[in-house]
């Protein structure tokens, strides 16, 4: 791994309708073409192949889980022993959620289109996050994958706001985005940032949403009030913030510390080997690189892909706690120089990085 | 005046497989649906500029490789979100082997 830094420090503006967003137009850094490592058609195929089975098996597994350790948890309540139950509930709504919304809304992880809407729109609202905006936000992800000024979903912008990341390991600061959110997508207000990427006939379906979800929110509240126990809210809602930690944990990983408006993945993303029970609660997401090359195959054929694929990949991480002890480093420098990220070396089986597809501050992190 | 242009032969393709065919500065999907049927649109995808020949083929519905959007092949139908505009569609006939598409 090499670092990198620029002697002229420079402010990146992440408004989607502002000065950085205009220059990435100008540029060509928006909707760019990026690079694919090559695979034949037939292999790409037999990746691409849609199935039922491994996401019928894991949903029904999440969900059957849930309803469990849900009703543990409140067989239990008022006694110490609901913890351990709503921690592992709360996973599994607050960030287990957070995959489900990934993968059903590429529609890759059913083969069936109905089963990846119904997940989708579950997974959405556990989730917090508007399933007509954040197909939206996350088709730009896809295309201007942190691009300063064209991606939405960038986790952690330069130089970072650390406070907001350790406060969103609980949710906090993102569901009180959500909140507002919902409540002016409930009014019919539909944001200038949000209409940049969602076009004007999907509005009314934005703001319909927020209506039922802002319903959803004042029954459960006023089953609270009627019962006079936060129970309902513990189950719905603030799962949210209680369980949010393991897709913070493992979301940060997927562009923390790397470089920014560059059009490789292999620059801007990062693969981690993880455990078998992140990997289900994330749907092997840690295989970040080989997704956004490659969006079109399933989550189940991701290990596959990997193999394929890893010999024109930088070297996975080997480990969650291995990641970290690179990414926290970086953020750190980035306080003092947001300009400063990991470039991430090749093996030597690989095709070189491609300069003249990149932005300047790369071709000076090869210096 | 009809303009049937040669696009490949029947073999090129498999069954319920997609290629490129590029002509006169434009470029065209060519599919071959699982019922052993030729069909032919634009190119690129409608939502942004991604060759739908890389992209997968699932009975009557091409998939895009960047974004998922789906079309139905045989009536350029856009499916729903990313994609909101419908796929332009050819004539496909097939000769001697020979996969034909009206361009004109």
């Amino acid at each position: 791994m090499q670092a990198a830094s620029l002697v002229m420090p420079t402010r990146r503006d992440y408004s989607l309708i502002g000065r950085d967003s205009q220059l990435a137009v100008e540029s060509g850094l928006a909707a760019a073409e990026w690079y694919h490592t090559d695979i034949p058609r037939k292999q790409m195929k037999e990746l691409m192949k849609r199935s039922d089975g491994p996401a019928i098996r894991d949903t029904a597994i999440w969900l059957g889980s849930m309803l469990i350790f849900a009703g543990l948890g409140v067989y239990f309540w008022g006694t110490w022993l609901c913890v351990p139950f709503f921690l592992a509930y709360g996973v599994l709504y607050g960030s287990a959620s957070d995959s489900r919304w990934h993968e059903c809304g590429h529609g890759t992880a059913f083969k069936t289109r109905w089963m990846n809407d119904v997940v989708y729109q579950i997974a959405c609202f556990m989730i917090m996050r508007n399933p007509v905006t954040w197909r939206w936000s996350h088709t730009r992800h896809h295309t201007d994958t942190v691009i300063v000024g064209r991606d939405p979903e960038i986790a952690v912008m330069r130089p970072p706001d650390l406070l907001r990341v350790a406060l969103n390991f609980f949710g906090i600061l993102d569901v009180w985005h959500a909140m507002g959110d919902l409540i002016r997508n409930a009014l019919g207000i539909v944001s200038a940032e949000e209409k940049t990427f969602i076009p004007e006939q999907e509005q009314p379906r934005v703001v319909r949403i927020a209506r039922i979800w802002a319903a959803i929110y004042v029954a459960t509240i006023g089953l609270s009030l009627y019962l006079g126990s936060i129970l309902p809210l513990v189950l719905i809602g603030l799962p949210r913030l209680y369980g949010a930690w393991h897709h913070v944990l493992t979301g940060l990983l997927q562009h923390g510390g790397l470089a920014d408006n560059v059009t490789d993945h292999r620059l801007n993303s990062r693969t981690v080997l993880m455990n078998p029970i992140s990997r289900f609660i994330y749907w092997n997401m840690n295989y970040h690189v080989e997704h956004h090359m490659f969006p079109m195959v399933p989550h189940h054929a991701l290990p596959q892909l990997h193999a394929m694929i890893k010999h024109d990949l930088p070297a996975a991480n080997p480990s969650i706690l291995h990641a970290y002890r690179e990414m926290v480093p970086a953020f750190l420098r980035q306080l003092r120089n947001e300009d400063y990220f990991l470039k991430r070396e090749l093996p030597p089986t690989a095709k070189p990085y491609r300069d003249e597809f990149h932005s300047e501050s790369v071709a000076a992190a090869a210096e | 005046m009809s303009n049937w242009v040669e696009a490949c032969t029947s073999d090129d393709i498999d069954e319920e497989d997609v290629m490129r065919f590029d002509h006169a500065g434009k470029t065209f999907a060519v599919y071959r649906s699982p019922d052993d049927k030729f069909f032919a649109t634009d190119g690129l995808c409608t939502h942004e500029h991604i060759h739908l020949a890389d992209g997968l083929v699932m009975d009557e519905i091409i998939e895009c490789p960047k974004h998922n959007g789906r079309f139905n092949y045989k009536t350029g139908e856009a499916k729903g979100a990313p994609v909101c505009i419908n796929l332009k569609t050819y004539p496909v006939k097939v000769e001697a082997g020979k996969v034909l598409i009206q361009l004109g």
